[in-house]
């Protein structure tokens, strides 16, 4: 029978003040590992998904909402802005890269963005299977996508128009894809990528389809007016007409030309990831688009930090609570230990009796301390991985984002040392009673 | 051998005690009879080395044992000194058999099942080995108690008024086993006892009362 069978059997012989400790340590425990875990992974994504980008132009509108739907992809865009003052922006000296964005259609909930090979290549991509898109409507998935689809290369589909499942889908602008990324850690896991183009093309197909509809709706009128006319004057203006429908074929090539001049000109991207070449440009380049044009500069850093400072308060305050859990537990630790030396004091006297020194004494007691909150510890970790796999499961679904990495953080370590402590000194008192305790005095009271 | 020479202890200044000779040879067991507040248990904790006296010394297998440290004393208690208790005490979380596990490894014996089955088996309480002691009855527990205080073997088995709660049957029961045990392990029985019933019992007796009484200073 060793001490730690004792202290093991001592502390589960008292069962509801046990579990009454284990439990709020537990909580203690589990509440602060888990928004150390949550913290660091919204962190490394935002850090992860912010690296290379200084700046983002987008529609006018919140700031914080251009930053998460363009650079985090899980908020709505603040509008289009056109392709020609995203350009002189990226010309700009200060701008070393800007990569347009374009999206607003999604599959299955995943988005589907037009942009060019520069965007993968920011995160680091590397191409698993397959190749980067090529032609329009050629798709380069994400890992996270691939897996969530169980989409392979070759496979087809079409998008439909918004971001979330369940969009009026563009059966007729079938999207083949073409590659899948290697896991980034980074938003690229879970997009669909594509040439800009597709986007432009999709939506062009689809202004087109309602002007023909239209076109067709007045040239159906127009033709009953022209056979009634037809009809009356055929014999007379047999040459006229011929004259007339050569005119009438010349002027829709120049109808059709002009349409599409200006939708080249009239040309739109949701957003622009902007990389300059010195600091300097954050401080000039974001004042003059704000001052200056009818599009917002946002910088991701001052975005991320005033999120994090807001959210902070929240963690805060959790944090808060859960150490003040860990200080009630380590209350009901000393009692539960104290309460069990006061009904024991002749079972102390009685190992004293049979040859424990006093020592032997005092680490029985501080290892029941130490038991106790080292149990407390590991099931509070194991509640905080639990918490951390709901946490996960539901910000998938909401998100796409998973935390895929549940390494054991330096700050638990911490954690452990601060459980242990909470261990020892609700011991400390019990172990010196234990110590002081009068073999003699104490049995002649029993 | 076991023999006290001059014991002396003192609470206070008013309460003091003087305690008679004892010179135990191999085998000899003695009586120790005394009313209530003549300092019976002060005298049994004095020979068990749960006191230290103020004068005076005690020895068993010729060590001094009041002379050594606090930690070696303790060692040589758990090894070579058994105490039985008025009111039996064990370790409520464990099983009789582990109480007896535990006075082995406090004495820094290895645990030896055979020693322990052997002694429960002699006692009677066996088959409760397994039994939380606080499930046995009264009867059973002093058994257990004097499983606790032989299964290492002592040199010196000391009872508190092992007794005194006890029928006449169980009071001679009880007085028989404690002899049987100290006589298989060639321990030195002292019984401290208000106890008359046990007088019959021992050859050899001391009268604490009309050897002691209290020194006023």
């Amino acid at each position: 029978m060793n001490i730690y069978k004792l202290s093991f059997r001592n502390m589960s012989s008292r069962p509801l003040s046990t579990l009454l400790s284990l439990i709020l340590l537990v909580l203690g425990v589990g509440m602060i590992s888990l928004l150390l875990q949550v913290s660091k992974h919204v962190e490394e994504q935002m850090e992860n998904n912010i690296k290379g980008i200084d700046m983002v132009i987008g529609a006018k509108g919140s700031p914080l909402q251009l930053i998460l739907s363009a650079v985090y992809h899980i908020d709505v865009p603040t509008g289009n802005i056109p392709l020609e003052a995203a350009e002189q922006i990226r010309n700009n000296r200060f701008v070393e890269k800007g990569i347009p964005l374009s999206y607003g259609d999604s599959y299955n909930g995943f988005r589907i963005v037009g942009t060019n090979h520069e965007y993968p290549e920011l995160y680091g991509g590397k191409v698993a299977l397959g190749k980067l898109w090529q032609e329009p409507f050629e798709v380069t998935i994400g890992i996270t996508v691939a897996q969530n689809l169980s989409l392979k290369l070759g496979d087809t589909f079409a998008g439909s128009h918004g971001l979330v499942a369940g969009g009026i889908s563009h059966k007729d602008q079938q999207y083949k894809v073409v590659g899948i990324l290697n896991y980034s850690n980074s938003v690229l896991d879970r997009l669909i990528l594509t040439a800009t183009e597709s986007v432009w093309e999709i939506h062009h197909h689809e202004e087109d389809n309602i002007a023909s509809k239209k076109k067709q709706k007045n040239h159906h009128s127009h033709g009953n007016e022209q056979e009634h006319d037809e009809h009356n004057d055929h014999l007379a203006n047999a040459d006229a007409e011929i004259h007339n429908e050569d005119e009438s074929h010349h002027n829709d090539k120049l109808e059709e030309e002009h349409h599409e001049k200006a939708h080249q000109a009239d040309r739109e991207i949701t957003a622009m990831l902007i990389n300059f070449r010195s600091p300097i440009g954050v401080i000039q380049v974001p004042r003059m688009v704000n001052a200056n044009t009818n599009m917002q500069a946002a910088v991701p850093l001052y975005e991320i930090r005033r999120l994090f400072s807001l959210m902070g308060v929240g963690i805060e305050m959790l944090s808060s609570i859960a150490i003040i859990i860990m200080g009630v537990s380590g209350l009901s630790v000393f009692i539960s230990l104290y309460n069990a030396l006061k009904n024991r004091q002749y079972e102390m006297v009685l190992m004293r009796s049979y040859g424990a020194s006093r020592w032997y004494l005092v680490w029985h007691v501080v290892l029941e301390g130490l038991m106790l909150t080292t149990l407390g510890f590991i099931l509070g970790i194991a509640f905080s991985r639990v918490g951390l796999f709901a946490i996960s499961k539901l910000v998938q679904a909401n998100y796409h984002y998973s935390f895929s990495n549940w390494n054991w953080l330096a700050e638990e370590g911490w954690l452990l040392a601060s459980s242990l402590s909470i261990g020892l000194l609700a011991a400390i008192l019990p172990a010196i009673r234990a110590f002081n305790l009068n073999i003699s005095k104490t049995l002649s009271h029993a | 051998m076991f023999r006290t020479r001059s014991l002396f202890f003192a609470y206070n200044k008013h309460t003091s005690f003087h305690f008679p000779d004892i010179d135990l040879e191999a085998g000899e067991n003695i009586l120790v009879l005394g009313e209530s507040g003549i300092g019976k248990t002060t005298y049994l904790h004095l020979m068990a080395g749960i006191l230290k006296p103020k004068s005076g010394s005690a020895e068993l297998m010729g060590k001094t044992y009041h002379e050594l440290k606090s930690s070696q004393l303790d060692r040589f208690r758990g090894q070579y000194i058994g105490l039985i208790f008025q009111k039996p005490h064990f370790i409520h979380a464990l099983s009789l058999e582990e109480n007896l596990t535990l006075v082995q490894s406090l004495a820094h014996k290895k645990t030896d099942k055979n020693r322990i089955h052997q002694v429960l088996d002699d006692l009677g309480i066996i088959h409760h080995k397994s039994k939380k002691t606080y499930l046995l009855s009264q009867g059973e527990q002093q058994r257990a108690a004097i499983a606790m205080a032989v299964v290492n073997q002592p040199k010196l088995l000391l009872a508190d008024e092992p007794t005194s709660s006890l029928d006449d049957k169980n009071c001679l029961k009880v007085a028989n086993l404690l002899k049987e045990q100290a006589a298989s392990t060639g321990a030195h029985l002292i019984i401290i006892t208000h106890d008359q019933r046990l007088k019959s019992q021992f050859q050899n007796t001391i009268e604490l009362q009309q050897l002691q009484k209290p020194v006023l200073n």
